[in-house]
This record gives C-alpha cells, sequence and structure tokens, in this order.
C-alpha cells in the first residue's frame, strides 16, 4: 500500500465559522496505481492534494504515506517527506524562469545534497528521457508549454518519488501538447510509478486505471453528479 | 553555501540596474566612511612623521624647569648630581631601548668663531662616542670622534653643514682651527643627518608647530666640556627606543632613572619630550572632528541598510511561488531562510566593496584637490566590507524570516 486516508477531515475557519473542506475521506492506493480524481472546482480536491501532498496536515483522521504517518509531522519533516517520496506536477509547471531547463530539474537534488556536477548529469539524463534532450540549457521561456511540462515532470521525477501527484497537469496546454504530457504518464504508470492526478476533464480521467470522484468534502468511487462533470472539455485522444 | 552563494549572485545578476540602486545607500555609507577614514590617517600619519622625524625614534630627556627647558647659563641646579655611570648602563639596558647617548648642550652661543667668521646663535653640545648613531647623524668629510679624542682630551670639533657653511664660507673646513670661547679646536669633521628629512608643512598652523630655525651645530668631546664650561654638568639623555610605540615607555623608563639625581628640588625634574604624547594630542584634535563625519556617514549606511530591507520585502513577495514551489519540492524553512540572507549578504557585501573602491578614489581626489594627505588603512578596508555584510544579515533578517515562513500552499496559490 502506498497510500491509505484513513478518516481524514479538512477545516477552516472562516471568521467564527468553521468551514468543513473535507469529510471523512477514506481511499487507498496500491503501489503503482494510477488514479484520477474528478470533481467539480470548489469541491475541495486540491486540498486534498495538498494534504496527500505533505503541503498540509488534516485536522483529524491518519494518512499513511509508504507506511508512515505523516498526519502529525511537523514542518521540516513535513520538507523532508516531500523531499524524498513525492513528486510534483502543477498545471502552471511553476519553473524558475532564470535557471535552464536542467537548472530546473535538478533542483530537487540541492536539497538533497547532491553535489553540482553529478546533480547536472542526472537531470540530463531524466530530460533525454522525456524528450527534451535537445532542450537541456533552454530557458523556460524558451520552451512551448508542453515542453515546460515535460520538464516539470522530470523535475518531478529526479528524485525517484514513491508516488507522482499531478494537479491539472494539462489544464493549461493545447490539446496536442496535452496529449503528449497524457502519453508520459501512460509510460510513467507502464514504468510502475504511482499517479494520483486531479482533474475535471473526463477525457483525461479515463487515461488512469481508476476513477474516484470528489463532491462537496466527499470522495466516493462512482459520481452522483456526472452530467454536470460531462459539460467539461473534450479528452484527448492518443497523440 | 555555494549553491546559495550561486542563487544570490545569478537573483542579483537579473536585476541589475535594481540591484545596483539598492547597493547604492550602502555604497555611499561605505565611501563616505573610507574617504573620512584615510584623510585621517594620512593626516595622522604626516603628524606622526613631521614631529618624530623618519624612522628616527628618538626621545630626549632633560632638566626642566615647570614646563620649560632649564637655562643651564644659570648655572649646575641646586641638588641635581651628574649622571652616574651606572644609571647609564641601566638606561642602556633598558629593554626597549636601543641606543642611549648622553650630552651636554648650550644654545644661542655666540663666541665660536673662525678668523672673521662666526657662528651666531649656534649650538654646541659636548657628546659621548654614542651620539652621532644614537641621534642619525654620519660623519660625510672627515672621521668622527675616536677613543682617543676622549681619553686625551684633544680639542677635536664636528660640524654640521650649516655651521660649516657660515664658519667656512669657501667650503674648506676639514683640519682647519675654530675657537670655542677662545679655545682652539682642529675640526675633525664635517656630519649631518643619516635620512635627509623636512616636515612637510601644510598651513601656517603646522609651520609654527614643526619649523624650528638651524643655527647650526658644532659638536665637541663631552670630556672637553670642563674647558669652557664647569666639571659635573648635569646631562640630557637621548634615548633610541625599539619602535615608535615604545617611545613613550622610554621617556617615563629614563625620567625615572634619571630623577634619582635630582634632591630636595621641587622646581627642577627630569623630563622627556614626549613627541608621541605631542603627536597624540594633535591627531586626537583631528580625529574628534572627523569622527562626527563619520557618525553622519554611518546614517548614510542606515538608510542604505532600510533600502536593502524594503527591496527585499519586494523581492519576498515577488518571489512568494518561487518559494512555495522550493518547499513543495523539499527545501527546508532554515533553506530559505539562508538562502535569502546570503542573497542581502552578498548584496550589501557587493555594495561595500564597491564604497571601498569608491572611498579611496574619494579620499585620493579630496587629497589632490585641498592638499590633505590620504592613506590607505587595510583595517578600515577589512572592516567595512565586514559591516556592510553584517548589515546585510540585519536587514536581510524580517524578510528572510518572513520568506521562509510563507505556507507553501499560499505561496503556491500566489502567481
Amino acid at each position: 500500500m502506498i497510500l491509505e486516508c484513513k478518516d481524514i477531515c479538512k477545516s477552516y475557519m472562516q471568521g467564527k465559522m468553521e468551514l468543513p473542506v473535507l469529510k471523512n475521506i477514506c481511499f487507498q492506493m496500491e503501489e503503482g496505481e494510477y488514479t484520477a480524481v474528478m470533481g467539480p472546482s470548489g469541491s475541495g480536491k486540491s486540498t486534498l492534494m495538498n494534504i496527500i501532498g505533505c503541503l498540509d496536515l488534516p485536522t483529524s483522521g491518519t494518512l499513511l504515506l509508504d507506511g508512515e504517518d505523516v498526519s502529525r509531522c511537523r514542518d521540516d519533516q513535513l520538507a523532508d517527506l516531500r523531499l524524498k517520496k513525492i513528486g510534483f506536477i502543477f498545471q502552471s509547471f511553476q519553473l524558475l524562469p532564470y535557471q535552464s531547463a536542467r537548472e530546473n530539474v535538478a533542483l530537487p537534488l540541492v536539497y538533497a545534497g547532491v553535489p553540482r556536477r553529478e546533480r547536472l548529469q542526472r537531470a540530463g539524463q531524466v530530460l533525454e528521457s522525456v524528450g527534451l534532450g535537445d532542450r537541456m540549457d533552454f530557458l523556460p521561456g524558451q520552451l512551448s508549454g508542453g515542453q515546460k511540462q515535460r520538464v516539470a515532470i522530470a523535475r518531478a521525477m529526479i528524485n525517484h518519488p514513491r508516488i507522482l501527484l499531478a494537479d491539472e497537469p494539462t489544464g493549461a496546454l493545447d490539446s496536442r501538447s496535452g496529449a503528449q504530457v497524457m502519453d508520459l504518464f501512460d509510460q510513467l504508470s507502464r514504468q510502475g510509478v504511482s499517479i494520483l492526478m486531479i482533474t475535471h476533464d473526463p477525457g483525461v480521467a479515463a487515461r488512469a486505471g481508476r476513477i474516484v470522484y470528489i463532491r462537496d468534502g466527499i470522495l466516493s468511487d462512482n459520481d452522483e453528479g456526472e452530467e454536470a462533470e460531462a459539460e467539461g472539455g473534450g479528452g484527448y485522444e492518443e497523440a | 553555501m555555494t549553491e546559495n552563494l550561486r542563487i544570490a549572485f545569478a537573483g542579483i545578476w537579473s536585476h541589475k540596474l535594481r540591484s545596483f540602486l539598492t547597493m547604492l545607500g550602502v555604497i555611499i555609507g561605505i565611501a563616505s566612511i573610507i574617504a573620512i577614514v584615510s584623510t585621517i590617517k594620512g593626516t595622522n600619519e604626516q603628524i606622526m612623521k613631521n614631529l618624530i622625524g623618519a624612522g628616527n625614534n628618538n626621545v630626549t630627556v632633560r632638566l626642566k624647569q615647570g614646563s620649560d627647558d632649564y637655562w643651564m647659563d644659570q648655572g649646575i641646579p641646586q641638588g641635581v648630581m651628574p649622571v652616574s655611570q651606572e644609571m647609564k648602563e641601566q638606561i642602556r639596558d633598558l629593554d626597549d631601548v636601543k641606543e642611549a647617548s648622553f650630552y651636554m648642550e648650550r644654545s644661542y652661543v655666540d663666541d665660536i668663531r673662525c678668523g672673521s667668521q662666526s657662528l651666531s646663535q649656534g649650538r654646541l653640545a659636548g657628546v659621548d662616542m654614542q651620539y652621532l648613531s644614537t641621534c642619525g647623524y654620519v660623519v660625510y668629510k672627515g672621521r668622527p670622534f675616536a677613543e682617543s679624542d676622549f681619553k686625551t682630551f684633544r680639542k677635536a670639533a664636528l660640524l654640521d653643514e650649516t655651521a660649516a657653511r657660515a664658519l667656512f664660507p669657501d667650503g674648506n673646513a676639514l683640519g682647519k682651527i675654530i675657537e670655542i670661547k677662545g679655545e682652539p679646536f682642529t675640526v675633525a669633521g664635517l656630519y649631518r643627518r643619516a635620512e635627509a628629512f623636512k616636515p612637510v608643512i601644510n598651513n601656517l598652523q603646522d609651520y609654527m608647530t614643526y619649523y624650528t630655525q638651524d643655527y647650526g651645530t658644532v659638536l665637541i668631546p663631552d670630556a672637553d666640556w670642563p674647558i669652557l664650561y664647569g666639571f659635573d654638568e648635569p646631562q640630557i639623555c637621548a634615548a633610541r627606543a625599539v619602535s615608535t610605540d615604545a617611545m613613550s615607555d622610554v621617556g617615563r623608563q629614563v625620567e625615572e632613572i634619571m630623577s634619582s639625581c635630582v634632591y630636595n628640588n621641587e622646581e627642577i625634574s627630569y623630563k622627556a619630550d614626549d613627541l608621541v604624547e605631542k603627536a597624540k594630542n594633535r591627531q586626537d584634535l583631528s580625529s574628534s572632528t572627523n569622527s562626527m563625519l563619520i557618525w553622519i556617514a554611518s546614517i548614510a549606511l542606515l538608510v542604505g541598510g532600510i533600502g536593502v530591507m524594503n527591496i527585499m520585502l519586494v523581492s519576498v513577495t515577488e518571489r512568494t511561488s518561487e518559494i512555495g514551489l522550493k518547499k513543495a519540492l523539499g527545501a527546508r524553512r532554515k533553506t530559505i531562510l539562508i538562502q535569502f540572507l546570503t542573497e542581502s549578504a552578498v548584496l550589501t557585501s557587493i555594495g561595500g566593496v564597491i564604497g571601498v573602491a569608491a572611498g579611496i578614489a574619494l579620499a585620493m581626489v579630496i587629497s589632490r584637490l585641498t592638499g590633505a594627505p590620504a592613506a590607505v588603512s587595510v583595517p578600515a578596508i577589512i572592516l567595512s566590507v565586514a559591516f556592510s555584510m553584517v548589515i546585510g544579515i540585519v536587514f536581510g533578517l524580517l524578510p528572510s524570516v518572513k520568506a521562509a515562513n510563507l505556507s507553501p500552499i499560499d505561496a503556491l496559490r500566489r502567481e
């Protein structure tokens, strides 16, 4: 078991009112599983992602990541978990604009204390594997959206994370680039990487092995509000 | 650390103009301080050199009545014994004394003549064998005094350049006879300072302080002194200290030893002409006005520091999403804190280095324009750069803590 959520609740205080965002989430993910989380905006999927990604702590409940209870960890312990076990992919790529693709990919290794020469060498290898061997020294501004997202995926993969968390990875891409990125996810999944992807696009979600739905902070394996979701954008076909 | 420096330089380089404008406060502050310190140091070195002379750390201890030299023409003062051989040895054995000479002296002596020529208001000294080397003189023509001159009471004389010019306008003094108080003395040699030295005079005040009219000096062996004056006259001690710093100490020690020759006389005492003390007093005078200027320059530095803090705060806000990303990728709170502190410290240190260069240039320009001397002070340079780094750390602390405490979720949300 790579991930296990037991009765996870998260609520925020709005003035004096307590606003529940996640309600008793119970969810498990096996090693190597490729899961998509679907839900409309404001349903709590980003909050769930933040908690699973060790960026935030649940108000109550237990989160086991790779067998380790992370729900009561302190700040620096969470940082170490993010460094060693989790790879993040964001909708807006989040690349540092003044650093080359290779340096962006190597960034997590800085915090892992890997020497510079080795960092850049490993970053180069991962970039090759996502098909950007000829763009290593380009700045993010010189890359297309799809290329940027592939750099971000390379960055997420460089430290061999136990799980890859992707938040709307195709949300900012045109359909062709989006399809390329989705192909890359398929490829990683086939290699046995555990992937948890948030999307509100049914076409994207369809590529995952399993889809779970979240609505008003409640997670379920089947979607009760399917009609509403159907309004979302069209799916991506394999490139 | 090297990674942090790399990131810091990259950050500064990517905002060249802004970084430079941020540094400007620090640059101006450090430049003014360096310029002022260089001017102070230059002036102080000049004062020291003017008073003490180049490389000759001589202390003279003589009898004083109050604060003035005792006038020997009044006769030997009551209760003052001659300096004993034992005392001389004691003085020569002092740790900080390189050499010491004992001599007797008269100023404004009018009866030194050679035929129709005379030395008006000249100085006459009865010296020992060590006098020339202790006081930094060399014989450049003829010979210095020999042991036998003292033993046989040979009436030999050494003339300095002024005396030689006055007594022998035709320039041929060696071997000639001069009369001192009617006694014939043979000119054995001509002497002068081993190192030519003239005080640098920049203004009237300097002139009043340093310029002494030179009427010419004639030296004779101390053994001959009683022929011209009395027996057992108290002596003056010239002691050469091992260093300029040791001069005051040597003066005090010699004073103490020689004071044991003075009995029951409240008015008369041996006192050192403490040139170092004199120089210090003059230096203090110039330093105290300049230290006020340093305080004013420090305000510029403070304002510069606040400018750095301001820009760093802007920078943290601008880079919120970068901070969030780094935290998401596994950067600890401390890592972010150190990264921002490094950037701020590097920024102000570069400002410090530029400021030092500008300050030295400024001091040179001031020196050219006003004639005031300038000297570069290495400790001041090191201190300035270190201080500008501290400014970066102090004023960078608030923005850095702010950055480190950002929650990664909030930071990522802001773009």
